[in-house]
């Protein structure tokens, strides 16, 4: 029998070994975060005992941005600066946002980089900036309840996030000061936290209608190991049309016209919303609207109503469901069961619809508010090693196909949708000219076949290609995707071994270099130093390699090693080991590299006796048979 | 700096190669291989280690795909064997190139019919029974390679990827007609 153990409460258990680690539910209307505590996982409320973070962020013409319920406050006052429902804007261009997001109140401003900025009254902020605010008081609350820093954070994102949104994540993450563990997607989230991990063997669908994205994920468990088995979905679907789709009906009913102001926008989709709630429990409900003559216009609202006016916002949460089912190669009865995410499917009638489509009884058990948090909670323990190796294992896909532009503006799919992670394909190109000595690569995403019809992702050259007659040289284009789902694409002229690289970098996502100053900003105003970071994040990397290696050669140093190499080893670890105690980031990151440059051989030993011993015991077992 | 990549898939699930693939166990070899090595099983490993974890478990997608789908396994048999198919070239079987119209046909008429879901129903399920026949045809080309039996085999995939196109075409009919009938 195993002994309980038994810790002091409020004691860290950071003295045990056991990483501080958090799961964080990025959402367009909600944020928040949650963790394991003593093998439980649940969200972390604020001071005043609530769970849920408005995801608003009000900036002040001077002093520091207002995030949370207190934003939310001011919202109807001052919705020019006062940013709301940012999530809709990440990774996406300055066109994208004049067109998905035009009921959006704010001034936008180009950017070099194409992302665009919005205009408050204390100077224009990229909406990485602000989901930033949103993380680091997240960051604070969970640092203030577990009494340390966090040593790393699953973050969550829609499953069709696309890769700019979500290396434009990451870029908020990092502005935060947050290491990202991995990015989770959300439905995947869900899934874990009902538990599915714990032996409930079979095929789950997870519909996730949230604030601004609607997801449908199908995955199969088996043997511990959770398979996504395709994922569709609409990043810009989601309870605020629902809302919205209220309000212009009331608009239409009271008589206000179409070029009502921001603040009369806002109390209405505030109405709409609250009627859209109502109604989840009472079949009528009575609409008391404010007027800007300061009347007040009254009207009954009925259920049916209501469902007149959402059911084609809802049916069109029904082909992308179609497209998972397809994709994943069943019918509706092979499926277990149907978990529902989002605060969005508390809706009555995304209910009605939902389980007549799949002909199958729903699971809402969890607060589907929370149960995105949880999920990523319970990944971000395993991945911090606070969790035995026998533990679930998640392979994801990719949301949509990536492609490169070809000939004529077409799109040739390198990587198919729906394909697990990580992966990586490789593809050959030739010239089409004589003499032809560079080749432009244009990266883009999206099931289409004309280039214009998908995202452009990136765009970048390899050059010194030697002049050859078109068609003679061979450019292999490798698309790699990590799994968080990233992208990384290499060219290579096959001949003479003429390289190019890009870590993509989505066409409106920012630069290293604006990243560095937007930090440079923060830190001014958090009279932090941008030094001391340095030597922090170096300090961080050394202490994790040292440690890695460490552990690597304690458990395969004897058999992988000759004495030799084992000596420089360690040599190298001593070194950075005094380096790390001293104060120059420089000389920290080259003892990184000297270290992880003499490891490199028996990294890779170990991985090869990895995939050995994996298969090793089943081949025994099937000659004992 | 590179692990082994020279193994063929079929030597890194360490199964028999062939057409002939018991996808159950296929799986299972699948799970294992990537329970030692995923990227989340490194998470706190060096950034090198990260790396060659994801370049490894990517390979390992790769090969389970391919071997578990038969229209790649049996491009992939082919490549092995130094049979090369160029995509551009299409097959000169006037029987089969016939028979491709003919398909084509039946999908643009099930379109316009009276009953158009049981029409594309109907050309699935006839879909289907071609490509069941091509395998047990592949299952015995590829179990005595020689140059007559691999000729034979390209000629199928060249079936194969037609079938496998009209099947994805079919299939797109019928979630439109389905959204249709939903609206």
């Amino acid at each position: 029998m195993a002994l309980l153990q038994i810790t002091e409460p409020g004691e860290t258990s950071a003295s045990h070994g056991h990483r501080l680690a958090a799961g964080i539910d990025l959402g367009t209307t909600n944020s928040l975060v949650a963790t394991v505590r003593s093998g439980l996982a649940e969200t972390l409320p604020d001071n005043n005992d609530q769970h849920i973070l408005p995801s608003i962020v009000h900036y002040p013409a001077d002093g520091r941005p207002v995030v949370g319920t207190a934003a939310l406050d001011i919202a109807t006052q001052d919705p020019l600066n006062t940013i709301a429902s940012v999530k809709r804007l990440m990774g996406r261009g300055l066109a994208d946002v004049n067109t998905t997001a035009k009921q959006l109140p704010y001034k936008f401003t180009d950017s070099d980089s194409g992302m665009p900025r919005i205009c408050t009254c204390n100077g224009e902020v990229s909406p990485v900036e602000v989901s930033a605010e949103i993380l680091k008081s997240l960051k604070f609350r969970a640092e203030e309840a577990l009494g340390g820093e966090l040593s790393g954070v699953v973050i969550t994102v829609p499953a069709y996030f696309d890769d700019a949104q979500r290396q434009a994540t990451k870029d908020a993450a990092y502005l935060a000061g947050l290491k990202v563990l991995r990015l989770l997607n959300e439905p995947t989230a869900a899934a874990i936290a009902y538990g599915l991990d714990q032996g409930n063997e079979g095929i789950h669908v997870v519909y996730d209608l949230g604030g601004g994205t609607f997801d449908i994920s199908i995955l199969r468990l088996s043997h511990g190991v959770f398979e996504v088995m395709s994922t569709a979905g609409d990043s810009a679907l989601g309870g605020d049309d629902l809302d919205r789709a209220i309000a212009t009906w009331i608009m239409q009913q009271a008589d206000i016209s179409d070029d009502a102001d921001h603040k009369q926008i806002r109390r209405l989709l505030r109405d709409a919303r609250k009627a859209k709630e109502v109604l989840t429990d009472s079949e009528t409900v009575m609409l008391n609207i404010e007027m800007n003559d300061g009347g007040i216009w009254q009207g009954e609202f009925s259920r049916e109503q209501f469902n007149d006016i959402v059911d084609p916002i809802i049916k069109k949460t029904l082909l992308p469901c179609r497209r998972a089912l397809r994709d994943a190669g069943i019918s509706t009865d092979e499926i277990q069961d149907i978990v529902m995410v989002g605060g969005s499917t508390r809706v009555l009638r995304v209910r009605e619809l939902v389980s007549e489509f799949f002909k199958h009884e729903l699971m809402t058990e969890i607060d589907p508010d929370k149960v995105v948090a949880i999920g990523a909670a319970v990944q971000a323990n395993i991945l911090a090693g606070n969790k035995s190796d026998d533990e679930m294992l998640l392979l994801d896909v990719i949301p949509l196909s990536l492609g490169i532009e070809t000939m004529g503006g077409l799109t040739e799919k390198i990587i198919p949708r729906n394909t697990t992670i990580p992966a990586a394909k490789a593809q050959e190109f030739t010239t089409h000219k004589d003499g032809q000595t560079a080749m432009s690569v244009h990266v883009v995403q999206g099931e289409r076949e004309l280039v214009s019809d998908n995202r452009s992702l990136a765009h970048f050259e390899l050059r010194g290609i030697p002049s050859m007659v078109a068609g003679a040289a061979r450019i292999k284009v490798t698309y790699q995707v990590d799994a968080d789902g990233l992208l990384e694409v290499t060219a290579r002229e096959q001949t003479t071994g003429v390289e190019s690289h890009v870590q993509v970098k989505p066409s409106y996502g920012l630069s290293d270099s604006e990243i560095e100053n937007m930090l440079k900003d923060s830190m001014e105003h958090a009279k932090d130093d941008v030094g001391a970071r340095s030597l922090r994040e170096q300090q961080v990397d050394a202490d994790r390699l040292i440690e890695s290696v460490t552990s690597a050669l304690a458990a395969d140093g004897k058999q992988l090693l000759d004495e030799v190499e084992r000596d420089q080893i360690d040599i190298a670890i001593s070194q950075l080991r005094s380096l790390r105690d001293g104060d120059d980031h420089r000389a920290i990151k080259q003892g990184i590299s000297r270290l992880d440059k003499l490891t490199a051989n028996f990294a890779a030993r170990r991985m090869d006796s990895s995939i050995r011993k994996a298969l090793k015991g089943r081949t025994l077992d099937e000659i004992s048979d | 700096m590179q692990t082994d990549t020279t193994q063929n898939y079929f030597e890194l699930f360490g199964i028999p190669v062939g057409f002939e693939v018991n996808a159950d166990d296929l799986r299972d070899r699948y799970r294992e291989l990537q329970r030692a090595m995923h990227p989340d099983k490194f998470a706190s490993a060096s950034e090198r280690e990260r790396r060659l974890s994801v370049q490894l478990t990517a390979n390992i997608n790769e090969a389970f795909q391919t071997l578990l789908d038969p229209l790649k396994r049996t491009r992939y048999l082919l490549e092995l064997n130094g049979v090369e198919i160029n995509t551009q070239e299409t097959t000169k079987d006037t029987e089969f190139l016939m028979e491709q119209m003919e398909l084509r046909e039946s999908l643009e008429e099930a379109r316009h019919s009276d009953d158009p879901q049981a029409a594309v129903m109907g050309l699935m399920q006839n879909v289907e029974s071609r490509l069941r026949d091509m395998t047990v045809k592949l299952t015995a080309l590829f179990a005595d390679i020689n140059e007559t039996s691999l000729q034979a085999a390209a000629n199928l995939y060249r079936m194969m990827q037609f079938i496998d196109k009209l099947r994805r075409e079919a299939e797109d009919l019928e979630d439109e007609l389905a959204m249709a009938v939903d609206d």
